[in-house]
This record gives structure tokens, sequence and C-alpha cells, in this order.
């Protein structure tokens, strides 16, 4: 019955999408109150009628409610209840259900905290968002519905797949879904600018937090899915350059260029008509994204279903989306004239820079990603591009970013000169060169970029900290540290997120460049040396049983080399999950801040032994740290005092107009 | 992130992963070795997805992580190595698009993009620059002695 009901109200919802994709559009156009003013309680029921559409999917999952199919196809009795909760969106139906929650929540948000928006652009904006998921309640009810019953429910489920079975996991899809509908919103305001015909600053004030959030959810999403493939695929690998990876990435890249002339908007009344194109295109990749990873046009690792059907639907909501916001762009983008006035040496043109070298790269990720296709359908070529091009297409572009970041960063708004922040820079020059050449120097005759690498990811956080410190003005140092702490949290989180891009920075490239790689037939009891690590295999128990596999598990004593006091005692693990009839490997790590042992676990061999292949991995934790900092930075920001008074100032202001005739 | 090729992999190999390169594999001369590894991680593992055959568990992969180590053995450069598996299964294999034909678009898409985006970037700031120019510049004579007249006034003040 539950799940009836839930259903039900998904088609209800559905139609109240519908409704509020026109009566308040209509309302702003014949400037009728009383019809924009519907948005608001229609969004809320959208959101309303989503959740409980979600929440009765979940319900199902949890009770193992086999007469539906989606359930049979996705879990098992035995499975943890994590699990059962996490495979509602561990598949195509339930994770597009997932997609459309998120969306209309972001549109209730507009609707609940959006008082301070002018009443014509927040009804255009609520009907923007509402034609979105106007397509997408029609994608789930046509072509993927998850409330579809079975005529003869099974005795049990097929279980979700195992590499699903996991905390990293099972929480990188809804951060990545926030990022990706969190676009939406920023498209929805660039679509309602462009009708309204009017981009201002206040317009960049309320698109950038939503921008920010967006981005703030995908640092997180990649980040969580680069990590869970760092431990998890038993190599150690945390990037592959893989369509779907790829597809996360490229909004990412552009959110972050977004973001980045959100501010000059704001503070410039500049750049308008590319911040309006960027948003467009931000949602752009982001559903060529959701295309990519459900049509199986380009074969990918983690592809949910190769169904054409889907895909087609996809396509024509992107076709829909993209074509009428870019005409429509083309259309008035004329009418949106700069007001700011900027000399060639300023801010503005430093995040200009930052501008076209992220959005350059993220060009370069998009035709490598679909250059499989185009060469098929055009050359009749059947070639591959993988790692090897990425790593040598796109590197150049972040260094490009990386040299300029700091000094960009330092530049004041309108005119600048180059000596001033570069002055300031010395020492962040200094140290950055020094540590890279000790780097190159200790270990000569290898790779050139990794020195580089952590060169410039030295330049970076100093320079970050330099930024920081300088703001504080002159004095004593009493006087200045008193004023770091009182700096406005966007100078924090600006400073922050960027420290984060250099911390990444240096994780990627001494881990790609300097890390120990041993395999070999490892015997019990005889230990032998990596790195400066002695290792010992000392025993491996082949018959555990998890509570939804078999497991054969190694105990590997980790011990330093010079001392022989034991550091750890690792576990990797062979997993194999009957129901799905898959085998899995578990990684035994031990962590740490400047490197990471990580041991997996083989075949046994004929003539006795296992197999075994241990890596010492330098500053891996690094990579990620570095993304969760990005994220701190994004946060800091995003909690900055002009946000929150924007929003309370302009609800004091309109109170004593009253509240317009509704 | 990779969850689908293992369960591919898994395929051929019915129940027990292994792991990519096998001891067995590993020659005994480490500059080989070392020359047999660069090759193989631009080598794409046919059955797989998006995988090189240095990170896979495939049958396949191991056979051409074997080839591999075979042409060396018999004296191949780098070069000749690839060519000969490159000339047996396509270029399908190679994870590094060549640079010839169509593919020169691929390569030099990024550096044409930029060095417009270059020029349209430059064109928009000295656009900027110079929309202050006319501002400064464009006082008339008359407007100039007016100005210096009320600075003057001005200074007379204080």
């Amino acid at each position: 019955m539950i799940i009836e009901l839930g259903h039900f109200a998904l088609v209800l919802a559905f139609a109240v999408a519908i409704f509020q994709m026109v009566v308040p559009m209509v309302g702003a156009e014949r400037g009728s109150a009383a019809w924009m003013a519907t948005a608001d309680p229609a969004a809320t029921a959208q959101f309303v009628l989503t959740a409980f559409s979600f929440a009765a999917l979940t319900y199902a999952f949890v009770t193992s409610d086999f007469s539906l199919s989606l359930v049979v196809a996705n879990s098992h009795t035995d499975k943890p209840l994590l699990y059962k909760i996490t495979g509602v969106w561990g598949n195509h139906e339930g994770s597009l259900l997932l997609w459309v929650l998120i969306l209309t929540l972001f549109g209730a948000c507009v609707a609940w905290f959006g008082q301070g928006l002018p009443p014509t652009l927040r009804a255009r904006v609520l009907a923007v968002q509402s034609s979105v998921a106007v397509a997408f309640f029609a994608f789930i009810l046509f072509t993927s519905n998850p409330f579809l019953r079975l005529a003869s429910p099974p005795f049990n489920g097929q279980d979700l797949n195992p590499l699903l079975q996991d905390p990293g996991l099972a929480f990188h899809p809804p951060f990545l879904y926030l990022g990706y509908v969190g676009l939406s919103m920023s498209f929805s305001f660039a679509v309602a600018a462009l009708i309204e015909g009017r981009v201002d600053a206040a317009w960049g004030r309320w698109v950038r937090p939503w921008t920010l959030a967006a981005w703030i959810f995908l640092t997180i999403g990649i980040g969580l899915g680069s990590w869970w493939a760092y431990y998890e695929l038993g190599w150690g690998g945390f990037w592959f350059w893989d369509p779907v990876e790829n597809a996360s990435f490229m909004p990412w890249l552009i959110s972050a260029a977004l973001l980045h002339s959100a501010i000059v908007v704001e503070k410039r009344e500049s750049l308008k008509s590319w911040t309006i194109l960027l948003a467009i295109l931000a949602f752009g990749f982001s559903l060529i994204g959701t295309f990519i990873v459900r049509s199986g046009v380009l074969t990918s690792v983690h592809a949910f279903a190769n169904d054409p059907e889907r895909g087609v639907f996809i396509l024509m909501i992107l076709g829909v989306f993209m074509g009428g916001a870019l005409l429509l762009f083309a259309l008035r983008a004329g009418a949106m004239e700069a007001k700011g006035v900027f000399s060639t040496v300023s801010r503005e043109s430093g995040l200009v820079l930052n501008n076209l070298l992220l959005a350059v790269a993220c060009f370069v990720v998009f035709i490598g990603t679909i250059w499989p296709l185009i060469a098929e359908l055009f050359f009749d070529r059947t070639l591959s591009v993988g790692p090897p091009f990425f790593d040598a297409a796109f590197t150049p572009f972040v260094f490009g970013l990386a040299v300029a970041l700091p000094i960009a960063a330092m530049m004041p708004w309108k005119r600048a000169t180059l000596a001033k922040p570069l002055r300031a820079l010395i020492p962040a020059a200094v140290l950055g060169l020094a540590v890279g050449l000790l780097t190159w120097a200790v270990f000569t005759g290898r790779t050139a970029i990794a020195p580089l690498g952590v060169g410039l990811a030295v330049w970076i956080v100093i320079g970050a900290l330099t930024d920081l410190w300088t703001r504080t003005g002159r004095g004593d140092l009493a006087g200045r540290l008193g004023r770091l702490t009182r700096l406005p949290r966007a100078d924090w989180g600006k400073a922050v997120a960027h420290a984060g891009v250099g911390f990444t920075i240096f994780g990627v490239v001494t881990l790609t460049g300097y890390q120990i790689e041993d395999i070999r037939v490892a015997r019990e009891g005889e230990a032998y040396i990596v790195g400066a690590y002695e290792i010992e295999l000392i025993g491996v128990d082949e018959n555990l049983r998890g509570p939804n596999y078999f497991a054969s598990m190694a105990a590997v004593a980790v011990r330093n080399a010079d001392t022989g006091t034991l550091i750890d005692t690792l576990h990797p693990e062979r997993r194999i999950y009957p129901v799905a009839g898959m085998p899995t490997t578990e990684a035994g790590i031990n962590g740490g801040i400047t490197r990471d042992v990580y041991v997996t676990l083989g075949d046994p061999q004929d003539g006795g032994g296992w197999a075994l292949r241990v890596w010492i991995k330098p500053f891996a934790n690094w990579v990620w740290g570095g993304a969760i900092i990005m994220a701190l930075g994004g946060c800091l920001s995003l909690s900055d005092r002009r946000y929150r008074i924007a929003a309370g100032a302009s609800r004091r202001r309109r109170e004593p107009s009253g509240v317009p005739a509704e | 992130m990779r969850w689908l090729v293992v369960f591919l992999v898994a395929g051929f190999l019915a129940a027990t992963p292994a792991l990519a390169v096998q001891p067995d594999e590993v020659l005994a001369d480490p500059v080989l070795e070392e020359r047999a590894r660069e090759i193989s991680s631009g080598l794409r593992c046919l059955v797989c997805r998006n995988e090189s055959i240095d990170e896979s568990h495939a049958e396949l992969a191991r056979d051409l992580r074997l080839l591999v180590r075979e042409r060396l053995i018999a004296g191949d450069t780098n070069a000749e190595a690839i060519d000969y598996i490159v000339a047996r299964y396509g270029e399908f294999v190679l994870l590094r698009p060549t640079f010839d034909g169509s593919s020169i678009v691929l390569w030099l898409a990024g550096p044409l993009l930029l060095l417009l985006g270059l020029g349209l970037s430059v064109g928009y700031v000295r656009g900027r620059a110079r929309a202050a120019a006319p501002a400064e510049a464009g006082l008339s004579a008359q407007e100039q002695s007016r100005l210096e007249a009320i600075l003057g006034e001005d200074h007379h003040h204080r």
C-alpha cells in the first residue's frame, strides 16, 4: 500500500511541477502577483510529495519487499541495514529519484529562504527550476519507474553489487548529485536573468552561494569516489580519467570558473554575459555527465545500463535545455553591458585568466572523453583516449593555474601593479624553488614533473598564507595577529581553499612520482625489505565468513627495517560474495601523514606461499586531505557575513512596506 | 570507481581475483622490467573497460604483458614492442592516441582554443581598460579649465 502511495505521490509531484513551470512564469510576464505567488506553495508541495515517494522506496528496501522488481535486483535479506538504505540509490531508478528529491529540495529552499529576491525573478527562477524537474519526473515515470511490481515475487533478492557495499561509495553518489543539482540552481538563475533581461551585482550575490555550495558538494563527492577507488580496487590508483570520472570532473572545473567569475559580477559588474554562459554550461556538463553514465554510449566502467531508450531521453533533455538556454543567451546576452572598468593588470584580469585556463582545461577533458566517439563516427577509427593523453594534455593547465594563482589572488581590484604582489611573494617563491630543487636533487634521474609540482604546491600554500598575512596590514605582531582572526571569513575561505589546491597537487605528484612497488611470492615467516620497511607474511586464514560473503584474510607484519619494531599488522582480504557471484579485494593499509603502506593479497602459489603486492605510497592522504581543505575553504566562504546579512537585511527592508498583495 | 571492470573481469576469471602483475611475470633484469611496466601502462586491456594491461586482472592482459616482455628480451626497443602489439590488435590498444591524421585535431584542440581564448580575453581586458580612457582624456579644454578653477577654489578655501 505504501508503495502505491509513493508511486501516486510521484505522479502528483509531476503534475505540480508542470503547474509550477507554467503559472508563475506567465504571472511574472503579466505582472500578476497572485499568479507569481503560487510558485512558493507549489515548490514546497513538490518537495514534500517527492520526499514521501523517496521514503516509500526506502521503506521497501529496508523491509526487503521483494514484490518490487528494483528491490529484487539490488537487495538481499542478509545485507546489513546501512547498505539496504544506501541500496536505494545504488541503482539507476533509485538514484534518479534521489536526483529529483534534491532538485525539489533546492527549489523549495528558494521558496523558503529567497524572500529577498525580487518577486518576478523569484517566480521565474522557480518556474525554470520546475521545468528541469518536469523533464526528470517524466524521465523517471516513463522510462525508469522504481515502483514497478512483480507478478510473482521471488523468495530473496540478487544483492547489491558488493563493491557498492562500502561506506566510501555509499555516500559518494548523494554528494555528487547535490553538486550536479546545485548547478541547476545556477542555471535557473541564469535563464531567469536572461528572461528578465537584467543582471546586476545583486544577481551575482544570489547565484554565488548556490554555485559555491554545488562546488563544495562536487569536491567532496569526487574526493570520496577517488578515495574509495584507492583503497577498494586493489592497486591504489586514485584517478583513472574514466569517462564517468570526467563526467563529474567537468562540472567541477566549470563551477570553479563560475564561482570566480560570479565574484567579478558581484563586486565589479563585469563579465556578466560570460558568467551567464558559464552557468548554463555548468549545468550542461552535469546533464552530459548524466547522459554518459546512463546511456552507455561511452563504454565506461560504471555505466548503470546500456539502455539506448534512456540515453535518447536524456539527450532530448540535454538538447531542449541547452539549446533553449543558449538560444536565449544569443538573443539576450548583448543587452548585458559591462559597467566596471579595470586596467590590464588587476584582479579582474587575473580572474579572466583563471576562467580561461579552467574553461579550456574543461574543454580538453571534454574532447578527450568524447573523442573515441567522434573518431568512430566521422573518421572510422577505433581508438582509445586514456590516462597518458589526459596526463599530457591536462597537466600544463594545472601548472599554469598554479603559477598564476598566488599572484592574481593578491592583486587589488581595478588597477594593480605586478611588482607589489611579487615583492610580497618573494618568500613563497624562494621556498617553492628550494623545496622543488631539493626534491629534484634527492630523486635524481626520475620524472621532472614531480619536483616541479612539489615546488608549485609550496608556492601556492605559502602564497595563500602570504595573502592572509598581508591583509592584516602593518604594525606590531600582536596587532596583526589580532586582525588576522578578525578578517572576513571570505578571506579565510579563499586562502584555505587555495591552500587545499596546493595540498592536493603535492599529494598527486609525490604519490605518482615516488611510490615504491614490490611484487613477489611471499612465504609465511620469511621477512623481506621494501623501502624503509620489513614485510612478513605471518599467515593466511582461508575460511572466514562475513554476513554475506566468504573471505581469505592474511596477517602481514610491517616493521621498521632499521630497528625491527613492529609498526602494524595488516589484514588484506580477498572476498567472494556468493549471491552476486563476485570477488573483491580489501587492501590492508597502514595510513600515515607522510606515507601509506598498502598491501594486497593475491593467489596462493603452486609451490607454496602467496602472491603479495606491497606499495609504499608517499603522501597519499594529502590528495584527499587537500580536497577536504578545499571544501572547508568553500564552507568558510559560504558562511561569510555578507551572505548572512544580505538575506536578513532584505527581509528587514521589506517589513515596513508590508507583504505585497497575495 | 570501476566496479564494472571488476565485474567483467570476474566473468573471465570465473571466481578468483588475481593480482595485475603476477610474481612469475616479473623479469630478472630490473631495467627491462621497468621498461615493460612503462609499455604496459600505455596499452589498453582489450576485454576490460578503459584499463591498462598493467592494472588489469584479465587473462588476456596477462598474455599481453608476457608478450611485451618476450619482445623486450628478444631485443626490441620500446617503440618496436609497441608497434608489434599494435600490428596485431589495432590502434585501439594505445591509451595515448598517435599524433597523426584526424587525431591531430584531438591533440591541437586544447592549445588552439587556449590561443583563441587568450586573444579574446586580451581583447576584452583591453576594451575594459580603454573604456576608462575616454572618460579621463575626454575633458575638453573648456572643461579642463573649469576643473582647474574648481580645484583652485577648493585650495583657496583651505
